[in-house]
């Protein structure tokens, strides 16, 4: 695949000379928010996970999420689309807006539909490869061409070339990672605005990471993206903006290039050098 | 030191040779059952038992015919009773219950699965019978109905518990509701065990006497429609094997032969579904 390479490295070097424009005393006036949350705590029955977060998610652009396990940046995510609240006895306080609006006072589908999110383990539906990217569409009563939307979400998370001939096959018959890319295929077919990506990496090898996180840098155009990681590397890498979390606290948030080369705070300094997590 | 490595094998060996017997008895079962049953009834299974009405005692030959359209037409009204409850009530217990409340189902499930098949029949009866006054498929198929109630919701349920969280999740995240979760991800997910214990749940009540007995009651004849008694090859069997007369016991033999045989054709339709969906997701 030499495209892949050549795509690769361009993403390096994109992110290398996009880095330095951005401004790095106030990175969040020149582009538009998408996400502005502001003081949330979670509970989980009586244990507190999340304290007084603050954070704004930028448009087009990639935020990560990094710490510690157990940190809360897992639950932090899966609060910005409401999966959180499935899990019995849990309480959310204050605000998460999108674009403006309260999310805990929007339609649950469709706030959903708005903000797609990709799991730490590939969770393929035991269906055909077709009617995993169609899924989405169908449940939301599309009535177009399903064909012509499930190729273009297949070309999008960069599966259509190997899956093409074989769409009738069951999605169980692929690799983890294409099946990683056909769960990233599934949530681009309703077109969201945001996605949520929770340690999407972690279950793939290197190769296939690569390929994920080129995948990330051509969908910033058009998405904007929330990726939970536990490796420093990919962070550093694939995004724009960092946020770093220690024991349901927000330490720091700044532009990545910044965060990693001059953190502000020492236990921000402390993670990334590996002293402890 | 010898004597006890002695000991711990001889042990080893009586206890091998114990459970391996009691393995080979429980196949023996089944080959003699169908060994029996083979040998007394194969002769009398003929074109004529599938397709004749019984004939009337002394005169040779004759089939049940009206038994086999019977025991399918109380097996599909059954069905179409027990199946329905138990997989919504199933579905209730997997996706839906809080804590009390599905408890409480659970064990008034597992209490109705021991309630003997003749208490079945009498309520059944009570319930069925005594208001329209007279016998009638409705009400057989009505207690078999009841009948096929707690292990449709038992294993229905276990199948739906099996499913992974993260396909629920998968399926939210897309702006599915709870019930449309259910409806395209869930139930298909688990499709195969669900179908697999209904179809060994169908197989169990195919056998039933006692809840026909006062219920469907039985008939020499053919019986159009559901509100006339009906006959059922296991109550067939039953009264033809009681009966004093050596042709009549063939043809008992032959019934049990044929009831056998209906069991296993359902059990290996519904194993040869989950193969195909297996081998499918696979790819």
């Amino acid at each position: 695949m030499s495209t892949g390479s050549t795509t690769a490295a361009a993403t390096v070097k994109a992110m290398q000379t996009a880095i330095p424009e951005t401004p790095t005393v106030a990175p969040e006036a020149s582009v538009p928010l998408r996400f502005q949350i502001r003081g949330v705590n979670f509970f989980y029955g009586a244990k507190q996970a999340l304290h007084d977060i603050n954070l704004d998610v930028p448009n087009n652009r990639v935020t990560a999420l990094i710490g510690p396990s157990g940190c809360g940046k897992s639950t932090f995510l899966r609060n910005l689309n409401r999966m959180q609240e499935t899990i019995r006895h849990t309480r959310l306080e204050g605000e998460i807006l999108l674009d403006g609006q309260n999310v805990l006072h929007m339609d649950v589908v469709k706030l959903r539909r708005r903000v797609g999110m990709v799991f730490q383990r590939p969770n393929p539906f035991p269906k055909s490869i077709f009617e995993n990217v169609a899924y989405g569409l169908r449940i939301n009563g599309y009535t177009g061409r399903l064909s012509d939307l499930v190729e273009k979400s297949l070309r999008r998370s960069a599966l259509w070339d190997e899956v093409k001939d074989k769409l009738n096959h069951s999605a169980y018959a692929l690799s983890g990672g294409q099946q990683q890319r056909l769960c990233i295929a599934r949530a681009l077919a309703v077109d969201p605005e945001v996605l949520l990506l929770d340690e999407p990496c972690s279950a793939l090898d290197p190769v296939t990471t690569a390929k994920i996180e080129e995948l990330m840098f051509q969908l910033k155009d058009s998405c904007t993206m929330v990726i939970v990681t536990h490796n420093m590397q990919q962070a550093a890498r694939a995004s724009d903006f960092t946020a770093f979390l220690l024991d349901g606290h927000l330490i720091e948030r700044s532009v990545t290039a910044k965060l990693f080369t001059t953190p502000s705070d020492p236990r921000t300094e402390a993670y990334i050098t590996g002293r402890f997590g | 030191m010898s004597a006890r490595i002695m000991w711990r094998k001889s042990l080893n060996v009586v206890m091998l040779s114990l459970t391996g017997a009691c393995a080979f008895v429980t196949v023996a079962v089944l080959a003699l059952i169908l060994g029996y049953l083979l040998w007394n009834g194969a002769s009398s299974v003929n074109w004529g038992f599938f397709t004749q009405l019984p004939k009337p005692v002394g005169d040779i030959g004759g089939g049940m015919a009206n038994a086999i359209v019977g025991s399918a037409k109380l097996l599909l009204l059954a069905s179409a009773i027990g199946m329905p409850i138990g997989v919504l009530a199933a579905i209730y217990l997997a996706e839906f219950g809080g804590k009390t409340f599905p408890f409480i189902v659970r064990y008034t499930t597992d209490l109705l699965n021991g309630v003997p098949s003749i208490v079945i029949g009498i309520f059944a009866y009570a319930l069925v019978v005594i208001p329209m006054k007279h016998f009638s498929t409705l009400a057989g198929g009505f207690a078999l109905g009841v009948m096929m109630i707690p292990i449709a919701v038992r294993s229905t349920e276990e199948f739906l518990r099996a499913v992974p969280r993260s396909l629920r999740e998968g399926a939210m995240a897309l702006g599915a509701s709870k019930w449309k979760t259910i409806v395209t991800v869930i139930v298909p997910a688990a499709i195969q065990g669900i179908i697999t214990g209904l179809m060994l749940d169908l197989a169990r009540v195919a056998g039933e006497t006692a809840p026909l007995l006062f219920t469907a009651f039985s008939n020499r004849f053919w019986s159009p429609g559901w509100n006339q008694p009906i006959a059922s090859l296991p109550v067939m069997i039953y009264t033809y094997a009681i009966s004093p007369y050596d042709d009549w016991h063939r043809q008992a033999w032959a019934g049990g032969l044929v009831l056998l045989g209906l069991v296993f054709v359902v059990n290996i339709t519904a194993r040869i579904v989950m193969a195909r969906r297996a081998a499918f997701l696979k790819g």
